[in-house]
């Protein structure tokens, strides 16, 4: 079981790309854009995590207390909160393309294009 | 192409990733062994070097603030985005109110009135959020907390005063221009920070401010803290302006299906 973090990852990846493929709807597509965004959260905690070390935070533990790596958890933390404005960005471009075509199916919206 | 042959394509793709991707996990340090020397140096220099007990805020806002300032400019990109992608029709707003034809989607939808449970919790949870968005805004040195955490609380207390009352006194609370400023100033003061740096003739973004004397203090780690406050203004500020873009947009459909 030492590897299955990572096959965790790459389950998520699949699960968020098959939805994208066969999306029908743009807010489904996009919901599941950030599932596929998700796995890289897993893969980047799952790189830094150390067996038996504590969270990086010195407030109440010694300070050479083995601890995870600090800098993935700097970078999922940031992402979380930046992907949640892009993901606003995608609806708030949907909601234009339903009032342009009617339609929010990326099928369809292929079509129109010709 | 038909989505059953889309289907097949990706089948195949996802099947040549998954079996090369598990072939290069063989190859690597398992889960639980962390290979890299950069955050265990880290973890070993972080308290010494900043005074601050919390190494991922001190990556966050010092080892790599560089990367932060750029990923605060990303959401403030995508918050400007959504303000201007969703500006970009409002004259239809009396186009839809002027009854000739509404969005078809939304006919017929009635929008039920707020109830009187929702109005009290939301109500009872505004001071308490916004003592907590302040509280993570304001410990990002010491503790699990910082100015991305508590600026997306922040704006969770603006939406509870939505959910209690009702748009009206959303806009008043916030109006769009005051939130526009204080999206300004969080931004352009995480970049403020490191210029001031440059003008004492320092490398971008050093800390420049008084360490403190005691580890984990709040007055503590110089300008990690000054860093998270304008991040947490920034991004509770972003996300404000984003919430009230999107209600518009719900308040416009809605007129327009009257």
């Amino acid at each position: 079981m030492q590897f299955f973090p990572f096959v965790v990852v790459v389950w998520i990846l699949a699960v968020g790309l098959y939805g994208i493929v066969t999306s029908r709807h743009l807010v489904h597509l996009i919901v599941c854009l950030i599932v596929v965004q998700s796995s890289t959260y897993v893969l980047l905690l799952g790189v830094g995590y150390k067996t038996g070390a504590v969270a990086p935070y010195f407030f109440d533990v010694p300070n050479h207390t083995p601890a995870v790596d600090p800098v993935v958890q700097a970078l999922a933390l940031t992402d979380v909160v930046v992907e949640a404005a892009v993901t606003a960005l995608l609806l708030a471009i949907a909601i234009q393309a339903h009032k342009r075509f009617g339609t929010l199916d990326p099928q369809e919206l292929v079509e129109l294009k010709g | 192409m038909t989505p059953a042959g889309r289907r097949w394509i990706f089948v195949a793709a996802i099947a040549g990733l998954a079996a090369f991707y598990l072939w290069g996990l063989v190859g690597l340090p398992g889960f639980g062994n962390y290979p890299g020397p950069y955050g265990d140096i880290i973890n070993r220099v972080a308290v010494a070097q900043t005074n601050a007990t919390a190494a991922v805020s001190a990556v966050n806002f010092e080892y790599r603030g560089f990367d932060t300032v750029g990923e605060e400019f990303i959401l403030f990109v995508a918050a400007t985005g959504v303000a201007v992608v969703l500006r970009h029709m409002r004259d239809e707003r009396e186009r839809a109110t002027g009854g000739e034809h509404g969005d078809e989607a939304d006919e017929g939808r009635r929008v039920p009135a707020t109830s009187g449970a929702i109005r009290m919790v939301a109500l009872i949870m505004t001071g308490p959020t916004v003592v907590m968005g302040w509280w993570l805004v304001s410990h990002a040195q010491t503790d699990p907390s910082g100015g991305f955490q508590g600026g997306v609380v922040l704006a969770t207390a603006f939406i509870l005063i939505y959910l209690a009352g009702q748009f009206l006194a959303f806009e008043r609370v916030s109006p769009v221009d005051v939130t526009d400023a204080v999206e300004a100033v969080g931004a352009g003061g995480f970049a403020a920070v490191g210029i001031t740096a440059v003008a004492m003739g320092l490398p971008y973004l050093t800390n420049f401010l008084g360490l403190g004397t005691t580890p984990g203090a709040v007055s503590s780690s110089g300008t990690i803290a000054l860093i998270s406050f304008f991040v947490g203004l920034a991004v509770g500020a972003a996300f404000i302006l984003i919430v009230s873009e999107m209600l518009d947009q719900a308040l416009l459909l809605r007129q327009g299906s009257q």
